[in-house]
This record gives C-alpha cells, structure tokens and sequence, in this order.
C-alpha cells in the first residue's frame, strides 16, 4: 500500500501575543511544530502500512526550516520525506496544486492522508481542494479507518450524526484529532530517521506560472483582554468576594 | 451573478441576506440553488429571503455526496456564469466548497465571518490563530467561493410579495465510487451550548463522570442550567455527549456568565469561548493557561470548590 501524507509546519497558536502598538500577531520567534492533526494522520498511516506494508511518503509545502518537522515524522514512521519550499506567494491555492502535482509526479498511491484541518489557519480546505484537483474520492472528518486490501472504510464525524463511508482507492482521507494518539518515537528511531531521504521539490520544477487567486491583506490582532483577578484569600474568602463581584457584574441569573 | 447553496434551510435564509446585499453592491442578480427533486415551496421561500432567482438543479442523487454534489455545483457555476458562490459553512458546505474549488481551480475562504467589496474586489474575514487574529482575504481572482456559518449574518425579514424567477435544468452527474454504509445519529442530550446565557464547563480536573454531577448543582443554583465540556470529556472520556463540547472543533459560545471547572485552559477550549461576557476559573494549578483568560479565578480543589460557590450563589441571590 502505498500511502501519503500531507503534513503542514505551523507556529504554535498557544504562543502567539498581540503586539499592542500595531494590534498585530508576532508570528516572529515563536516555536514551530508539525499541526497537531496532521501528526494524527500520519499515525493512521502507520498502522495502515503495519497492516499491509508499503510506503509512507510525506509530502510538506513550507518554509525551508520545516525539514527538521519532516524528520519527526520520518522518525515516527515515514520512509521518505519531500519538501516544496513556498514560492514568493503562495495562498490555499498554490498551496493545494503544489500538493496535487507533487502527488500525480510520485505517481502511485493508493491513500492520502492529512489532517481535517490545520491548528494555525483551520481552514481544512486543503485536503478536500486536492482530491477535487485530483478528481478523487473523499473522505472527510474520519474518526476511525479501517483498510483492507481493495478498498477502505471509515466513520466520519459530521457532529449530530457518524456516516460510515467505503471507498476504492485511490482515496484521500482526513482524519480528526480523536483517531488515534500519535506515538512518541524512540531514541534509536530518532537517530535512525537521520538516513532517510529528504527531498526538495521546487515549485517551478511542478508546475509553470501558478499564481494565487488570493492574498492576505491584513492580519488584525484580537486581544483577549481579561480582569485576571485570582483570589489568594482563604476559600470561604474567596468565595464571598467571588460571588460579590459576579453579582456586581449582573451575571449571576 | 452571486450564488448562494446550503443543505441548511436557515443557513440558506441567512447566506441570501449577505448574497442580496452583495449582489446589489456588484450590480448582479443573486439566485439560490436547489439541488435534489424540484420543490416550488422552498424556491418561492428562497425568493421571500432575498433571491433573485432560484436554480433548481434537479438530480437522482437522492443524498449528499461532496463528489457528486460539487459535480452538480460546478455545473450550475458555468451554466450561470456565477462569479460569486456562497455556500453554508456547515460540514458538509466545507468539504463542498474545498472540492468545488478544487475543480474549478477557483480560491476559496472557509469560515468568513464578513463579506465585503474593498476597491472593487470582494474581501472576506476571517478567525486565524486560534482565535487571536482576523485575516482579510482578498480575491484577484474570479470565480470565488465563501463559506459561513450559521448565525454570522441575520436573514432579511420574510417578505411573501417579492418576485423572482425559479428555472430548472436536469443535471447529470457522474456516480462517485464512494458509498454511504450507515448513518448513525449521534448519542445527544439535546443540549444547546451556543444558545445558553450561562454555562458551566468541566474539564480533566473531574476524577470521575459521576462527579460531574458537582457541576450539575452549580448549574442549577444559577438561571442558566447547561453544562459544557473540554474537548478530553466529550471526544475521548465519552463522559458527556458531544453537543456539550466547546472549542475549536467543538461549539462555539458566548454566554453572559462561563465557568471553567477543571478545564486548563489549551488554546483550541479558549477559541469556543473566548467571547464569553465574565469568564471564571476554578483550577487546583496556580499556573494553568486558563487563568490567562479568566476575569476571576480561585485557585483550588473543584471538589472543595464547586459546592461552597453554590452555597454562596444560592445565599446571595437568595
């Protein structure tokens, strides 16, 4: 079985502070992770590959620092990684087609693999996009998979009701975050991960002239301004002056 | 032309109210689309909301399916020659609007929260960052797709004396090689988080699912009575059923009044709730983020906490 996962390098939301003169996010300096459910989604490979072996490639559209996140998911179970460092501009568009022509150039696949959505933009249009770039199925929201040889089935959460989809292959799946939990890699596969291959894909090498049919104009920080009061008295204290507050407040019913 | 699809009736009314406003600021018409059997009811309905015309695409495909319903969309899209597309943000309006775009090679904002022209483009909002920053997205590029969800625009008042024209064109569709086994509804207790005044939430601090019953009586002193949860106690404990989940890809709330109880407070928790009026925060760790977002917190055991507060609040309001 021959499986792929898209994964996306993020900034750690939890991180992000509103730089009060400029009321903007500083996106600067802060720590940079794979998103949370595209570790799940390459989870769910692993077991698939357990179960029928084959090929992980993961396949990351970023900046050039996001091969040291590749090498995590290499470490984790991936045979081979391929990175697409962003053009000069890029959007969901150019983003999504990179993707799609990246998939079409490794040729064959039988299950595509990424996370519903992104913790950054969570916008959880690029899997959906790229299998209609494809023209492929699609399985959205997964919460379990099951794959057998010649096709796959999965539960999907859609909220107020679970949908129970089966597909051929070649199918592209996205996955919750309650699929599973990713695994930690060990030391020795940490270590072992440092002979996998890497490899740069330009974006010119994969399709001519790709331009993106939206731009961000502004990013406007929305501050959380809170009281921050902790009561440090005694319970009983705290309570009282608490429930006072709360009252003062007109909240209290 | 602006065109507007939703499966949700409601999220249909509320699209047409924005469709209609931008249809005008376009100097276009605006035409919402029906897809499935033909039904005169819901079209002339349509129209009363605010359509212009409504398209009736009608199929076989008795049930959605993103691969044939965007097939059915897309060409309806070059039948119109469409160069706006609203469609409702609901799970399935997303995974929709995402593979639409896919075979349009069109752009696609998921989740605006405005819709509007800026020199002459159309320009949407929308919540990045966990809720810590709007995005302003700008289309250079035709056509575009939006998506929105429920309650972001209010519908225009009914009005039963609009005019409008209703056309109806058989789509064929290609059968995908996807199918539907079984469609099972989710276990519910009925519970309406996004609608609730005041609302007190459990986290992992609870050992155990009958302690949520502490919870429980706290709601009950206060008028508000609806329980809420972390993503841990709804989608991995099972303790509560999902429609009490708040987050990021649980509801959306904005009560008056949002207790915390044992929650820590993790980004995806704060971006459900961060809209909330007073928030509280009731947490054993000095140092949970939870506080961060908090108006009030008292740092201690929930066990020890939760019923001397609903003491407190019962005496208070007396």
């Amino acid at each position: 079985m021959n499986i792929i996962v898209c994964a996306k390098q993020v900034v750690d939301a939890s991180e992000i502070k509103i730089d009060s003169s400029t009321n903007k996010p500083i996106l600067e300096g802060i720590s940079k992770k794979i998103s949370d459910i595209d570790k799940n989604a390459m989870e769910e490979a692993i077991k698939i590959k357990d179960k029928h072996g084959g090929k992980i490639t993961v396949v990351t559209v970023g900046s050039v620092d996001a091969k040291e996140r590749i090498k995590e998911l290499l470490a984790m179970g991936a045979d081979e990684g391929i990175l697409i460092p962003y053009p000069d501009k890029y959007d969901y568009h150019v983003v999504s087609t990179l993707l799609a022509e990246a998939i079409k150039k490794i040729g064959e696949y039988d299950i595509v693999l990424c996370g519903e959505a992104s913790t950054d933009l969570f916008s959880g249009q690029i899997g959906p996009k790229v299998a209609g770039l494809l023209n492929i199925p699609q399985i959205t929201y997964a919460q379990s998979v099951d794959a057998e040889k010649d096709k796959v089935v999965a539960e999907r959460n859609m909220g107020e009701k679970s949908v129970t989809t089966e597909s051929s292959y070649p199918v592209i799946i996205t996955v919750t975050k309650e699929i599973n939990e990713p695994r930690l890699p060990s030391l020795m596969e940490i270590l072992g991960a440092a002979n996998k291959p890497i490899n740069d894909w330009s974006a010119d090498s994969l399709v001519d002239g790709l331009e993106p049919k939206i731009e961000t104009i502004d990013l406007k920080g929305i501050s959380m301004e809170r009281k921050n009061i902790v009561y440090k008295d005694s319970l009983d204290e705290s309570i009282g002056k608490l429930v006072d507050n709360l009252a003062k407040e007109g909240v209290l019913g | 032309m602006v065109l507007i699809y939703s499966d949700n009736k409601k999220l249909t009314f509320e699209l047409l109210s924005k469709g209609s406003e931008l249809s005008k600021d376009l100097g276009k018409k605006s035409t919402a689309v029906i897809i499935g059997k033909s039904n005169d009811t819901l079209a002339n309905e349509y129209i009363a909301y605010g359509a212009d015309n409504v398209f009736v695409a009608e199929t076989d495909v008795n049930s959605f399916k993103a691969e044939e319903y965007a097939e059915i969309l897309e060409k309806v899209v070059k039948e119109t020659s469409a160069e706006t597309i609203l469609i409702g943000s609901n799970k399935n309006g997303k995974e929709l609007a995402s593979r639409l775009a896919g075979k349009l090679d069109a752009g696609c904002i998921i989740g605006c929260t405005n819709i509007y022209l800026k020199d002459k483009k159309l320009t949407a909002e929308r919540v990045v960052y966990s809720g810590n920053a709007i995005a302003v997205e700008q289309f250079n590029s035709k056509p575009g797709i939006l998506t929105v969800s429920s309650k972001v625009f209010d519908p225009l008042k009914k009005d039963d004396k609009r005019k409008g024209d209703i056309v109806k064109k058989k789509i064929e569709t290609e059968k995908s090689s996807s199918k539907v086994l079984k469609i099972q509804e989710a276990k519910t207790e009925g519970v309406n988080v996004e609608d609730a005044e005041i609302i007190v939430s459990c986290g992992r601090g609870f050992k155990s699912k009958g302690d949520i019953k502490l919870a429980d009586e706290l709601a009950d002193v206060l008028k508000g009575k609806t329980i809420g949860c972390s993503r841990p106690i709804a989608a991995d404990l099972k303790w509560m059923s999902e429609d009490h989940w708040i987050g990021l890809s649980g509801h959306k709330v904005k009560p008056k009044l949002y207790i915390a109880t044992g929650i820590s407070g993790q980004i995806q928790h704060i971006a459900g709730m961060r809209d909330s009026g007073v928030i509280v925060a009731i947490n054993k760790d000095a140092d949970a983020l939870i506080f961060k977002s908090a108006d009030y917190g008292i740092v201690g055991d929930l066990y020890e906490v939760l019923p001397k507060l609903a003491a407190a609040i019962k005496d208070k309001m007396g």
